[in-house]
């Protein structure tokens, strides 16, 4: 690298801190993920566990919401795509001023905050619900399908501007091609149209599959009694946090990468392809490498690891180093409390060769009560933990010396 | 293959208050190469669209083989477009190109295959159809859209002036490429084109387009020789136009006072002047002749003495750019291997023959 193209040690210490910053959170959720102590945290460092993917599992909530997020986000993908691309075609049929009037009604759902997309889907159709006189267990009141509804509103308006887009590099003359050569409209549709829509066909459903998943704003009204994951994860948080969720974090990162792996090789694959130089490449033109780097391969492959990580990750018991922390630190609790007992004894001993009243050795808005924990290098409340049934799962213990 | 005459009944195409055909009246011979010529925006894209099926004629009828066309889509019309650039589908390869028409009535795969690999060998792009359209050259295309065409089996071939995307070589071999194919499957063909070297030299008639309206149909030579109005004069060919008013007329020939001098012309069609009527004399720049050059003609019906401004060498040709006051003129020699005689700079004698030069009423002209 020369100066002249922005080398030197400060831009290189500039990326570092860049990537510290994109990754840094990220890697350390993932470490958090394997520790055994109850708060997601790296330091102190207790006991490699893989039990929070267990727990994660074992949240009844959590899944429960997660599959309905899934059947929300199929049903949003499949009623968005549709409507977002006849929006769109309508929209490039249109003539200007028409076109402006109808692209502001329909982009409008994007820029009302999801809030009040949420309340106004609950409030109109439990209006039209009780107009009918449908009751409380009728689909006018059933939080599924008025989050599939609600989340349709606004991003069917997102497909629609994928489609826009794509939409404006067609030659409509191809239309017009095919329909002299004798297609219906409909095989011109389907055989020259949709053909070419393709690839915004694929991103628009995995923005919508998206953008629905991970909607909080609206879907926090609209799911009423039920949950979905991102409202059960949201609730979770705001009772307390557990590692769990960093497991849940390792698992989307985990899926993310795999996505990107085989996305990356399936690119290269096609690239090499179409340039046609893929038979003189050393890769591609080997035929077991060739095989080895096929996106199916590489799926199959990044799969099996994984399958073999979470078995092998199932077979992992912690419970002796687990039990081996618990020891050590009531046996460090134990002499902590022996060695207060020991000043206090000392204490008294000393009031009474005195007879004056001293002052306890350290002033203590708890009367000490914190005292033989304050020196304690590692946080003595896990839940098998019976001395320290903390509410916020020993979170705050290691802030304890501040108080001394 | 049967062939069907199509008939223009007074058609009309007005969009809004703005007329893009005007009273278009013509019938159109089966197995006739026929060209709308005219330039950009003059209606003749509009008229080929009507016939194809596009678009609807405000007033009038379009039939094809003496049927009313009125309400037939263009899926269901004898016909099939060659669009201006080609529309040519971009995520198929050659042969499914090809056999589009034939996919979308329902022929099986292997049928299909056949019917395009016949075709290619027509079009001679034989083993090109596992292509994709965008790895062949730019005539390769042009030739797999005439053939996507004929895979329609129409009875009529519609061009809005395929070849203008093309290098000037191609354009000048698809030409004769064009025309033997015409012969060859006998099809009409109604081609559109603002060239009129292309119009020229493939149709058997044209039709020449001004502002929405026909301003002459007749067989090349004719349009060319006989204009009968000035701006088709004036766009189809080179030509000098000196403005002026008829003074006497004595049988065909017309005596017009212009800027130059009196100057006699033949009157075209027959026509009858007054005195006075305004007028153009057009002369062709190759039937004007320098006077007392060595080989030329040494006395002319018509002779102007004019300054020579500058010579043009193209080739096959030169052009002398001559001015008098005020007045360009225009002549070219065929180019005979001789070398330039250096006249640019000097007053020079220039003339033309009374029956070479057409007297035609005033009217806009071509590019003015």
């Amino acid at each position: 690298m020369n100066r002249q193209t922005g080398g030197g040690p400060l831009a290189v210490g500039y990326a570092l801190l860049f990537f510290a910053f994109l990754f840094g959170p990220l890697i350390i959720m993932v470490i958090t993920a394997f520790n055994s102590s109850s708060f997601p945290r790296v330091t102190p460092w207790e006991c490699f566990t893989t039990e929070w993917f267990g727990v994660l599992f074992g949240n009844g909530r959590l899944m429960n919401g997660l599959l309905n997020s899934v059947v929300i986000g199929i049903g949003v993908v499949l009623i968005a795509v549709p409507i977002g691309l006849a929006g769109a075609l309508a929209l490039s049929e249109l003539g200007p001023k028409l076109r402006a009037a109808l692209y502001t009604v329909l982009i409008t759902p994007i820029l009302v905050p999801g809030v009040v997309l949420g309340i106004s889907t609950i409030v109109f159709w439990g209006a039209l619900g009780r107009s009918v006189g449908a009751g409380y267990d009728s689909m006018f009141f059933n939080g599924m399908f008025l989050t599939l509804i609600g989340q349709v509103t606004f991003i069917a308006a997102y497909a629609m501007l994928v489609f826009i887009a794509r939409l404006q590099r067609f030659d409509p003359t191809l239309t017009e091609a095919a329909l002299d050569l004798g297609a219906t409209p409909g095989q011109a549709f389907v055989k020259i149209l949709l053909p070419f829509l393709a690839p915004a066909i694929g991103s628009a459903a995995f923005l919508t599959l998206l953008a629905s998943f991970e909607n909080y704003n609206t879907t926090v009204f609209t799911i009423m009694a039920d949950s979905t994951f991102t409202t059960a994860l949201a609730s979770k948080v705001r009772l307390g946090t557990d590692p769990s969720l960093s497991a849940l974090a390792v698992i989307i990162i985990g899926i993310t990468l795999i996505g990107a792996i085989v996305n990356e090789a399936w690119t290269r694959r096609a690239e090499a392809l179409r340039s046609g130089c893929a038979a003189r490449s050393a890769v591609y033109g080997n035929p077991a490498l060739a095989v080895i780097v096929h996106p199916a391969t590489v799926l199959v492959l990044l799969l099996g690891l994984v399958g073999y990580l979470a078995w092998s990750g199932t077979q992992h018991d912690a419970g002796v180093c687990k039990q081996q922390i618990l020891d050590e630190k009531l046996a460090r609790q134990e002499q902590l409390l022996e060695e207060q007992r020991q000043r206090i004894r000392d204490q008294k001993a000393a009031e009474e060769a005195t007879g004056t009243v001293t002052k306890p050795a350290s002033p203590s808005a708890f009367g000490g009560a914190f005292n033989g924990l304050a020196p304690s290098p590692a946080a003595p409340a896990t839940p098998a933990t019976p001395k320290a049934p903390s509410a916020f799962g020993g979170a705050f213990n290691n802030l304890a010396p501040k108080t001394d | 293959m049967t062939t069907k005459d199509i008939k223009l009944d007074h058609v009309s195409i007005r969009f809004g208050a703005f007329t893009a055909v005007d009273n278009a009246h013509l019938t159109i011979k089966g197995g006739e190469f026929f060209s709308f010529l005219g330039p950009s925006g003059c209606g003749k894209t509009t008229l080929l669209r009507c016939v194809s099926g596009f678009t609807e004629p405000s007033e009038g009828t379009v039939s094809i083989g003496g049927k009313d066309m009125r309400g037939v889509g263009p899926n269901k019309r004898p016909t099939a477009l060659i669009f201006q650039n080609l529309a040519l589908f971009p995520l198929m390869s050659v042969a499914e190109n090809i056999a589009f028409p034939l996919e979308v009535r329902g022929v099986g795969r292997k049928e299909r295959r056949k019917k395009a690999d016949e075709l290619l060998d027509m079009i001679a792009l034989p083993g090109v159809g596992d292509k994709k359209v965008h790895e062949l050259s730019g005539g390769q295309r042009q030739r797999v859209a005439i053939a996507r065409a004929l895979a329609v089996e129409p009875d009529i071939l519609l061009l809005d002036e395929p070849l203008s995307a093309l290098d000037l070589k191609l354009r000048h071999h698809m030409r004769t490429e064009l025309r033997a194919i015409q012969q060859r499957v006998g099809l009409t063909f109604i081609y559109i084109t603002h060239d009129q070297g292309e119009a020229l030299t493939m149709s058997d008639r044209i039709a020449v387009m001004n502002a929405g309206v026909i301003e002459q149909i007749g067989d090349p030579e004719t349009i060319y020789n006989k204009p009968k109005t000035a701006f088709v004069a004036s766009f189809v060919g080179e030509t000098n136009a000196i403005s002026g008013k008829v003074t006497s007329q004595s049988d065909g020939i017309v005596s017009v006072q212009t800027p130059l001098g009196v100057l006699k012309g033949t009157a075209a069609g027959g026509r009858h002047y007054k005195a006075g009527d305004e007028c153009f004399v057009f002369v062709r720049p190759e039937q004007l002749g320098l006077v007392g050059a060595p080989g030329a003609i040494q006395s002319m019906d018509n002779q102007l003495t004019v300054q020579a401004v500058k010579e043009e060498f193209e080739g096959n040709a030169r052009h002398l750019f001559l001015n008098a006051q005020g007045q360009d003129l225009r002549l070219s020699r065929t180019n005979l291997g001789g070398v330039s005689d250096h006249l640019a700079g000097q007053a020079v004698q220039v003339g033309f023959a009374a029956d070479q030069a057409i007297v035609l009423p005033h009217g806009s002209l071509a590019g003015a």
